[in-house]
């Protein structure tokens, strides 16, 4: 019997793409977000408000992670964005290499932010880094108060908390204080937006944050000599 | 099911290091796994072997460390187990707690028996 050595991360491979991803993201500028939440919190709603309001501002594109269908995709291309759907097929969960197949279908040089919006899980996309500068969490009041306890390494890998349907809190066993107090003990620095995509509460708060944030990478990269 | 696609990936860095002659088999995968990472032991060990059938690691067993979950305070230096997820330093209450360990993910080393020379 004789013992090799490895220490290698499991996930390697996706890692490596990863790397790849972010490489071919930053090389045109591009701020890449990954949206995670369960299913049905908003995730698709949450970016058909942000493309209302954004489209004429940013250049936006769009990748939809789903199991079996489009239907997101359709949704999307109704507002008349560059947008990719990945099919998983069964997956629970997108990988860097499906997101490189789906960025060779774009023309990243007329993209400033690319949105990808990953599979209804709380669980497997934690795992997974797909090239985003960075994991955008939504958690739907429905959903009750105690998600961020159960489901810890998406909400610790997370740097941005949306809170969805606050219009519902008054029906709910939801207090949405407990809520983000549950979230933060995980990770202090999240930044948190309340919203809701059915009254347009917050919406503003969270393209204003978004557009900034766009437009920041957009000067670093400019402010590196892009084009020297 | 990520414990899946994760015993998939595993067996690809086992085939990428395994020697690659046709008598060797992989007996034993020694893995470290975080308390954060999010892995069942049991499911990853029942996915495993339904995913190396018929490979170099067909059977072998997997030994999984679970890693804690360690974080260290920034602002007073304290190394601390993060209980029930707070990450939140219990000597000092800051908030500035970065990770230590517990988001492993790693395989550590393979045993390998040459068939016919035990």
């Amino acid at each position: 019997m004789s013992v090799i050595t490895i220490e290698r991360r499991i996930l390697e491979k996706n890692d490596e793409i990863a790397r790849q991803n972010r490489a071919r993201l930053a090389e045109h500028g591009v701020l890449a977000l990954n949206l995670v939440s369960s299913p049905g919190s908003g995730k698709t709603s949450l970016i058909e408000r942000t493309l209302e309001q954004l489209n004429e501002k940013l250049r936006v594109a769009v990748i939809e992670g789903d199991v079996h269908t489009s239907l997101d995709a359709e949704r999307i291309a109704g507002y008349r964005v560059p947008v990719v759907q990945i099919v998983t097929q069964g997956g629970c969960h997108l990988e860097a290499q499906l997101v490189r197949e789906a960025m060779a279908n774009l023309d990243l040089s007329g993209v400033d932010l690319l949105i990808i919006e990953n599979v209804g899980n709380l669980v497997c996309p934690a795992n997974y880094d797909l090239g985003e500068a960075m994991k955008i969490v939504i958690i739907s009041t429905t959903e009750g108060e105690d998600k961020p306890l159960k489901y810890p390494a998406m909400f610790r890998n997370a740097a941005v908390l949306v809170i969805n349907k606050i219009d519902l809190l008054p029906y709910l066993n939801c207090t949405l204080d407990v809520l983000k107090r549950n979230a933060l003990q995980i990770n202090p620095v999240l930044k948190v937006f309340e919203t809701s995509c059915t009254t347009g509460t917050g919406i503003s708060e969270w393209c204003a944050w978004l557009e900034a944030i766009t437009r920041q990478k957009s000067a670093a990269i400019e402010s590196q000599g892009h084009g020297r | 099911m990520h414990e899946m696609s994760i015993a998939r990936d595993l067996l690809e860095v086992i085939e990428r290091y395994a020697p690659t002659n046709g008598s060797a088999r992989v007996k034993v995968v020694r893995l470290r796994i975080g308390e954060l990472a999010g892995v069942v032991p049991e499911s990853l060990r029942f996915c495993f072997q339904v995913a190396s059938e018929g490979t170099v690691a067909q059977g072998a067993e997997l030994v999984i460390e679970t890693v804690p979950l360690v974080g260290r305070c920034r602002a007073c230096g304290a190394d601390f187990h993060v209980e029930g997820y707070v990450f939140i330093c219990p000597q000092c209450s800051s908030p500035r707690v970065e990770l230590i360990s517990g988001d492993e993910l790693e395989v550590v080393e393979l045993e390998v028996e040459q068939e016919g020379c035990p």
